[in-house]
Order: C-alpha cells, then sequence, then structure tokens
C-alpha cells in the first residue's frame, strides 16, 4: 500500500509541474485521493530482528472503476468558458484510451459540465460541446464512437460547493463515466 | 394632487409620445421617475352581507397587497379613515377622504348566495374628480365563485382597479411556476413547482426524481414546457397542469433544451444540441413537424419569438462571446443595426456577456441576462439594439420573464457567494425590486398569461 502511494504521489508531482506550463490546474481534493501519512513515531530502540518481508498490498484490481479512477484519471479540466483540450487533457484522454482499449467491454458516458458563472441554458450548451470535444478525441486515438455517450449537465453538478475560483475550476470539467463492462 | 399628477401625466405623455388622457380623472403614471410619488388609495374592509366577516377581510386584504405590491399605490391606514358608514350604493362623502389626502377609493360589499357561492361588487371613486370611475363602461362591477375561489376574485378586483388607474393590461389573476430546489448544493432535488402570481396556493407538480429546469407557460395557461432528465436523457417535455400528463416532444436524437412557447401558443422553439453543436429548431405542436432555424457551428440557444411570430432573439457565441442575435422566422435576410444585410443581426455590443433574451409582450424590449466584471444583470434593450437599461445588479441575477403585460419582469437571484436561489421581480421603471416568497429555494421562474 505504501509503496502504491509514493507512486501516486510523485506521479502527483509530475503532473502538477507539467500544468504548471501551461495553466493552474485544479486541485481535485475527495476522501478517495490518496493522501501520504507522515509517520513521525520514534525510530525503534530494539535490535532489528530479521524477517520476511509483508506481501505488497493489493492496488485497485486491474479493470476496476477504481482502477480507471486512480490509474487513469477520469476528468479534464477546462479553462473559463474554454473547450480546447490542453497537453495534460490530452494526456489523460490518452491514459483512458489506452485502458479502454484493454478492456473493449467497457463502455463510458462522458459528461460535460460547467462552473456557476454562466446561465443555465448558455451553459447547457457548453456543456455538451465540452462532452463532444472529450468524445472526439478518444474516437480519434481509436475507442469505437458506439462505446461513448454524451450528455450535458451545463451547471447542474458541481463536485466542488465552493463559490470560488478554485470551486469553478474544477466544475468546469470533462467527466469519464464508466457505465457497463468493468470487472467490479 | 390630481392636478399634480394630471401635470406629471402629460409630461410623460409628451416625452413618450403617449396619447394624453382625456377625461380630467385620477390616472397613475407607471413610467414616471424622478420626484416619482405612489398614489395614495383607501380600501377600506367591505360591508359584508352574511356571516364570512374573515373571508370578506381576507379578499380585501389579497386586493390591497395586490396594488401595494406594484410600488405604484400608497394604501391609507384605516386608522385615519373619518366615514365609517359607507355603502356601496350611496355617493361617499369626498371632503372625508380629502382630508386625509386620498386619491382613490374603493368601496366593495361581499354577499353569500343562498347556492352557497360568494358575491363580492365594488366600486372605484376618484375622491378628487368627486365622481365614480367607470370600469368598462359601468360605474361599477359585481364577481361570483364560489367560496374556495376567493383569491381569483380578489385578484380580479385588484386587476380591475390597476387597469383603471394606469391604463395598463391587469396582470395579478396569474400564475407563476418555477424550480423549487431542495438539498445540498453537490446534490441538489429540483422540482417543477407553481404558485400564484402572490405566492399563494404553492404547489409541486413533480416528485424530484429526475431534475427538471427552465419550465415556460403556454398562452393557453393550462401547458408548460421544460425541461427534464428522465431516463437519463435530458429533453423537452409538454406537462399538462389539469392532468399532471407529461409528454416528450418531438423525437430528436441529441439533447433538447431551452423551449419556449410562440405567442400564439401554437410552436415551441428550442435548442437541439448533437455532436457538440447547438443548434435552434421550431415544432409546430399540431402537425408535430419540426423546423431547423439555425445552421450554424457555434453555439445558438435561448430562443424567444416576437409577440407577432415574425422575429426571433437568441444566444450565440458565433462572434466569440455570448451575444444577442435577432433573426427573421422565415430565415429571410435583416438589415442590421450595424450596418449590411444577414440572416442573423447581432444586437448587443455593449462590453459584457448577454444571454437569456425574451422578448416582451408589447413586442418593442428585449429582457437580458448580463453578465460582467464578475456580476450578474438582468436589463431590457430595444430589438434593433437601442437604448440599453441595466436594471437589478447582484452576484447572479438570471433568467428574466416577463408579467403577461410586460410591466414586471421576474428572475433569479443568489444575492452573493454561496446564496440559495430566490425569486424576484422588478418593475420595468427599475423600480419596485421585489422578493417572492416561495417554500424552498428557486429559480427559473416563468409566468402565466391573465387567467381565464
Amino acid at each position: 500500500m505504501k509503496s502504491y502511494l509514493k507512486i501516486t504521489a510523485a506521479a502527483a508531482v509530475l503532473v502538477s509541474l507539467g500544468a504548471c506550463a501551461s495553466k493552474p490546474k485544479p486541485v481535485e481534493t475527495t476522501d478517495t485521493a490518496p493522501v501520504e501519512v507522515v509517520d513521525n513515531t520514534p525510530a525503534p530502540q530494539q535490535p532489528v530482528t530479521q524477517g520476511s518481508v509483508a506481501p505488497i498490498a493489493q492496488g485497485p484490481a486491474a479493470g476496476s472503476l477504481e482502477d480507471f479512477r486512480v490509474n487513469v484519471g477520469e476528468r479534464v479540466y477546462f479553462d473559463l468558458n474554454g473547450y480546447r483540450l490542453d497537453t495534460d487533457d490530452q494526456d489523460i484522454l490518452k491514459r483512458q484510451a489506452a485502458w479502454l482499449a484493454s478492456y473493449p467491454s467497457v463502455r463510458i458516458l462522458v459528461a460535460g459540465n460547467c462552473d456557476e458563472r454562466g446561465t443555465r441554458e448558455y451553459n447547457l450548451a457548453l456543456g455538451e460541446r465540452r462532452a463532444s470535444v472529450v468524445k472526439d478525441y478518444l474516437v480519434s486515438l481509436g475507442v469505437d464512437a458506439s462505446r461513448i455517450d454524451t450528455i450535458s449537465y451545463g451547471k447542474e453538478r458541481p463536485i466542488a460547493a465552493g463559490s470560488d475560483e478554485q470551486s469553478w475550476a474544477l466544475n468546469r470539467n470533462g467527466f469519464t463515466q464508466l457505465v457497463s463492462g468493468t470487472t467490479s | 394632487m390630481t392636478r399634480f399628477l394630471l401635470a406629471l401625466a402629460m409630461a410623460f405623455s409628451l416625452a413618450m409620445g403617449f396619447a394624453q388622457p382625456s377625461a380630467a380623472q385620477l390616472r397613475v403614471v407607471v413610467d414616471g421617475s424622478g420626484n416619482f410619488k405612489p398614489t395614495p388609495l383607501a380600501i377600506p374592509d367591505f360591508q359584508v352581507n352574511g356571516t364570512n366577516t374573515e373571508l370578506a377581510r381576507q379578499i380585501a386584504d389579497v386586493v390591497r397587497d395586490d396594488l401595494e405590491s406594484t410600488g405604484l399605490f400608497e394604501m391609507q391606514n384605516p386608522a385615519s379613515f373619518i366615514q365609517k358608514d359607507l355603502s356601496i350604493d350611496v355617493q361617499p362623502r369626498f371632503a372625508d377622504w380629502k382630508i386625509i389626502k386620498t386619491d382613490g377609493l374603493v368601496v366593495g360589499s361581499f354577499e353569500e348566495l343562498p347556492d352557497g357561492k360568494i358575491a363580492v361588487s365594488f366600486r372605484l371613486w376618484d375622491v378628487y374628480a368627486g365622481e365614480v370611475m367607470r370600469i368598462n363602461g359601468q360605474p361599477g362591477r359585481r364577481l361570483t365563485t364560489t367560496p374556495d375561489n376567493w383569491r381569483r376574485i380578489a385578484h380580479k378586483i385588484a386587476d380591475s382597479i390597476y387597469t383603471r388607474l394606469t391604463g395598463e393590461d391587469p396582470y395579478f389573476d396569474t400564475r407563476i411556476v418555477y424550480i423549487a430546489e431542495t438539498g445540498p448544493k453537490l446534490n441538489r432535488v429540483k422540482r417543477l413547482a407553481i404558485m400564484d402570481s402572490d405566492g399563494a396556493n404553492q404547489q409541486y407538480l413533480t416528485p424530484g426524481k429526475n431534475t427538471v429546469l427552465t419550465p415556460r407557460f403556454s398562452p393557453s395557461a393550462q401547458e408548460i414546457t421544460y425541461m427534464s432528465y428522465e431516463g437519463g436523457r435530458p429533453r423537452v417535455y409538454l406537462f399538462n397542469i389539469e392532468t399532471g400528463r407529461q409528454e416528450l416532444l418531438g423525437n430528436f436524437p441529441g439533447m433538447t433544451f431551452a423551449p419556449r412557447f410562440s405567442r400564439d401558443g401554437e410552436s415551441v422553439l428550442l435548442t437541439e444540441a448533437q455532436d457538440g453543436n447547438s443548434d435552434l429548431y421550431i415544432m409546430n405542436l399540431q402537425t408535430r413537424q419540426s423546423k431547423r432555424l439555425t445552421d450554424n457551428p457555434a453555439i445558438d440557444t435561448s430562443p424567444s419569438m416576437s409577440p407577432d411570430g415574425r422575429a426571433i432573439v437568441f444566444t450565440s457565441d458565433r462572434g466569440g462571446s455570448p451575444q444577442l442575435y435577432v433573426m427573421n422566422a422565415d430565415k429571410s435576410p435583416r438589415t442590421c443595426p450595424s450596418g449590411g444585410r444577414d440572416i442573423a443581426c447581432r444586437i448587443t455590443f455593449n462590453k459584457g456577456q448577454y444571454s437569456t433574451p425574451v422578448w416582451s409582450p408589447r413586442g418593442d424590449l428585449i429582457a437580458f441576462t448580463k453578465q460582467l466584471g464578475g456580476k450578474f444583470y438582468i436589463g431590457v434593450i430595444g430589438i434593433d439594439g437601442t437604448g440599453e437599461r441595466l436594471l437589478t445588479e447582484s452576484y447572479l441575477d438570471e433568467g428574466p420573464d416577463w408579467s403577461p403585460n410586460g410591466r414586471v419582469i421576474i428572475f433569479f437571484r443568489e444575492s452573493r457567494p454561496g446564496a440559495g436561489p430566490q425569486l424576484w421581480s422588478i418593475d420595468l421603471s427599475g423600480r419596485n425590486e421585489r422578493r417572492l416568497q416561495t417554500q424552498t429555494e428557486a429559480s427559473d421562474p416563468a409566468w402565466s398569461p391573465l387567467l381565464q
């Protein structure tokens, strides 16, 4: 488990470094996000005894929803009023396409979401455009279009409750939801 | 006071190019600004023929509340009334009402009829002219209904008085449909709800299982068109208020949204999004044939038709940001305000983003939501893009709709970051910003036509 945490933490650092070069990436904070716990208990004073190492903790099961969420990434984030995919977004979608190639029975629903600083009907249209951009990119990477549905939620499905720039950045996203065919 | 009002009326009539009032009678000027003062009205409790004094008093209360809610009238305090022996059959002692500086006096009587119904009669007196003000040529009006329908009698009386004094069409005997919102921000429950124009008789029309948005009234008042996520697919539906029956509108492959009836009620304008592109359609409700109105790679949405059915205003970002455009319903080219001829003419050129246009029932103005510098505004603009006026401002003001007489705009507001939405109204003059009480947080209000 610990090694897995370290790897994802390192990956997160790399992703955030990469992101700095282009645009500030929103940081998603949910209870499922990996958190590195610092072990500050005193080092043992007793002599160390030799033994066998515990078996490696299992990560999410391959092909599962959790696998997709943690190891691939389920959301891409858009600029204010924007619907272009930058290189970070494209990287996430390339991982999604590769993952979907490994699990060909999985079907997805791509949802387009907007922040609350727009009017309802325009945001429904903008969300549809965002979902469509994600779908088109996945199709260009070889995912069969028949496996992908799209939906727009406009500003109806925020994932961050705040009314601030950081929350709005999180809420402007394209969300790839696995609807069927996962291993668990 | 009457002379002052008349002078005011004439000044504004000349300024606005309206016809001058023909008789030297009390007239309330709805557009007066600057030194505007509400007109003092006295509406004493009605005479009662029967036992239900409480109901008679409630009817008079609703009449007073309706009129006061316009911001045009000031209700005189009953404690100041000198004449106590008012009768609908006898001319009031005008001197007693002049002393307390009342311009208009309403005298009413309430009866319980042998068949169980109730009747209210009333006369409107011009205190300074010393004469009755005729309503539809009659020196008074009598309205009859069942006791449970008493609020509608009250609204109709208020409508008569309002119309007689202002010359404007009535709007109290109407309903408002809206979205009732409950639950936390990340898991909102949205239900279709309806209430009287004064907030009474609130009812929920859908159970909240599916998110529903943007309801709009048919001009027949018995039908609503709105968008629902039923079955996980966002599409436009018709909803019959009487029967509760819901019906999917059209057979579009993509998402349909932003519906609005044409002014004759025979069609619904809507938006369909396919492959990321939103365009406008109009569907005839009789034939169920739909016609595509726009074919542009940009977002086109929120269509609203002019009262004469000849033009459509909508939101488009074809110029790079959301702005308002006007096109002819038959797609013939128009002469644009900015010069040249085009199928669709942009009409908003000031700073900011514009959306949610709604054509006024009178045809001369378009109400909109404007977004600029972190604020949202409700405003109006001429159909040629001239005369933009902002009426409200807050953290989020969105989604205007017109009262059926085109005098009042209803919208929803989130007054500060994190505040839930509530319903508000504002007079076209920019005065009289008021909150409408709802049982829950509320958004997407729409006004019915006058009830039949």
